[in-house]
């Protein structure tokens, strides 16, 4: 393997791990705050394609504004989500809310065969974001840099906002103890409200940048990604956000080097997500930075 | 100051409480003391909001809060330190404190008032960025209190403060009720060592499955043979 295919699969490495860091960060907390894995949390990427597709193309708004109302209507959608459909259920047992977040799950994806139809449409690539870059003999597309860069401030930001803001330290006590965060005088439900907007925004931008990497959308196309984003949150530890990060460029780096080294692996790039999370779990159950919660009764 | 009047509360189809009527005058001490599964850690759940009341009513300064939502409650001055310190782990000592003040925006005078905590526990301002889970259990009963104190309460409320506590521990879990207590603060205390907590009280209930079976001054009813013999173990 010569210096530039290695740089190159750096990169396409780093720019997958990002979409699958950005994503599993709402597996995770979500997780962390309702001890849910919300299965929706695939189907808010496709949401979110579609109606940056429908802004750009059917509504010809300019591609920022499309992208922003995306972001805002997937954010609407995934708080929606939960006040309807979690949120009664919350003294239920776990398994009726899980089960109520599968049936949320398909009810979006086949509300989008059913509205929009089956067959893929192509996602626009506004020229203004997505243009061919020539260093030498490598050529590669604009998003190999946008995505890693802007996945890096949103991460950097999460970051921020969970362990130095109020609200952030609100996720984190409501996390641990919700009965308890309310004799603070936290309104609960706010809180798992706001958990819900940061974890959809997060994947309304994983979405949209998936559809401007791999430029083809269908009413499925979040299930893939859905799947090996949440095997990363759980590789990396379900319910730690650093942990979702790590896992996500894992998983995005492993998978695109697997086909790099081993080309006659790559039938098999699907199956490796299994594989690393299997042995990742033998060794250490909770994930790689999952807590073993030491409690003091 | 708080009013309780005819409270019933069911858990499912176990009627907890069964009219439970009682007072907490400002600026007093009150106990609840009773055994075992009598109802008290119920009755201030309620009062918090915390289970639902199936009867009676609830007031607060003349204000009704019967069905009132927990955080409002705590808005409107009651604070309660659950049975079992519930701090939160995943949280510093810090960051516990300063949930306690959550409802609040006078920044500086919370500053102020966390300092006021670490000179009442010295030990917690030592362990200020630790993890409150790595905290002994003495040390979390401390954070517990100081944490509730942090909504500057006008009703504080706790719920067995000196539960698993060493001996040495206990008495200065009741130097510092008396010394929030004499700061200006109205207390309702459960404590499992109805001896201590009747001699700090100036008035308490003893509660028997989910009724109130005596009444009177702290002392008149740490003196009292029934009590001696029901709560505080002697003949
Ligand atoms: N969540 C619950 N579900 C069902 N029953 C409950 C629940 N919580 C309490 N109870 C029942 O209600 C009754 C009163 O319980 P409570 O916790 O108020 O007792 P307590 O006086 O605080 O006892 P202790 O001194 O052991 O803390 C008990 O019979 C208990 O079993
Ligand atoms: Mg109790």
């Amino acid at each position: 393997m010569t210096g530039e295919i290695f740089l190159q699969n750096l990169a396409n490495g780093i720019s997958l791990g990002s979409l699958y860091a950005l994503i599993a960060i709402g597996y995770t907390m979500v997780y962390g705050i309702l001890r849910l894995i919300n299965f929706a949390h695939a189907d808010l990427l496709m949401v979110a394609a579609y109606v940056a597709f429908y802004g750009i193309l059917v509504f010809t708004l300019p591609w920022w504004l499309s992208f922003l109302i995306a972001i805002v209507v997937t954010a609407i959608l995934g708080v929606s989500i939960e006040k309807v459909a979690y949120r009664p259920l919350r003294d239920a047992p776990r398994i009726s809310v899980l089960i109520s977040a599968i049936g949320v799950s398909f009810l979006l994806e086949n509300l989008g065969i059913v509205a929009i139809g089956a067959r893929p449409k192509s996602f626009p690539r506004p020229e203004d974001i997505v243009w061919n870059i020539n260093i030498g003999d490598i050529s590669f597309l604009s998003l190999t840099i946008i995505i890693p860069l802007i996945t890096v401030i949103l991460l950097v930001a999460v970051t921020y906002m969970v362990n130095k803001t109020k609200i952030g330290t609100a996720m984190r006590a409501v996390s641990r103890d919700f009965e308890t965060a309310s004799l603070m005088a936290v309104d609960v439900n706010k809180v798992v409200s706001a958990t819900f907007v940061v974890g959809s925004s997060l994947a309304a931008v994983g979405g949209i940048m998936w559809s401007l990497q791999y430029p083809q959308i269908d009413p499925l196309m979040g299930v893939f990604p859905g799947l090996k984003c949440f095997i990363a949150a759980v590789m990396g530890g379900i319910g730690s956000i650093p942990g979702a990060m790590l896992g996500g460029f894992i998983l995005g780096m492993g998978e695109v080097f697997l086909v790099a080294f081993m080309p006659e692996l790559s039938g098999y790039r699907d199956a490796f997500a299994f594989v690393i999370l299997i042995f990742i779990l033998l060794f250490k159950p909770t994930g790689i930075l999952g807590e073993n919660v030491v409690e003091k009764v | 100051m708080l009013k309780i009047e005819d409270l019933h509360v069911y858990y499912g189809g176990i009627h907890a409480l069964k009219g439970i009527t009682l007072e907490v005058p400002e600026n007093k001490i009150v106990t609840l003391v009773g055994a075992n599964g009598a109802g008290k850690s119920t009755t201030l759940r309620a009062i918090s909001g915390l289970v639902p009341v199936a009867r009676g009513k609830i007031t607060f300064r003349g204000e009704e809060i019967t069905r009132t939502k927990t955080a409002e409650i705590v808005k409107k001055g009651i604070t309660l330190v659950p049975e079992g310190r519930r701090i939160f782990a995943n949280l510093t000592v810090l960051e516990n404190l300063n949930m306690g003040a959550y409802a609040r925006t006078d920044k500086e005078e919370i500053k102020r008032d966390i300092q006021r905590i670490y000179e009442m526990f010295p030990r917690l301002k030592e362990r200020e960025w630790q993890a409150a889970g790595t905290l002994s259990g003495g040390e979390q009963q401390m954070l517990a209190v100081g944490r509730a104190l942090m909504s500057r309460p006008a009703l504080l409320m706790m719920d067995e403060p000196s539960l698993g506590l060493a001996p040495l521990l206990v008495k200065e879990v009741f130097r510092i009720i008396k010394d929030i207590y004499s700061k200006g603060m109205t207390i309702l205390l459960i404590e499992q060592n109805a001896t201590a907590a009747l001699q700090v009280a100036d008035y308490g209930y003893v509660l028997e499955t989910g009724n109130i079976v005596l009444q009177g001054p702290g002392k008149e009813l740490a003196a009292n043979d029934e009590v001696k013999r029901a709560y505080l173990g002697k003949a």
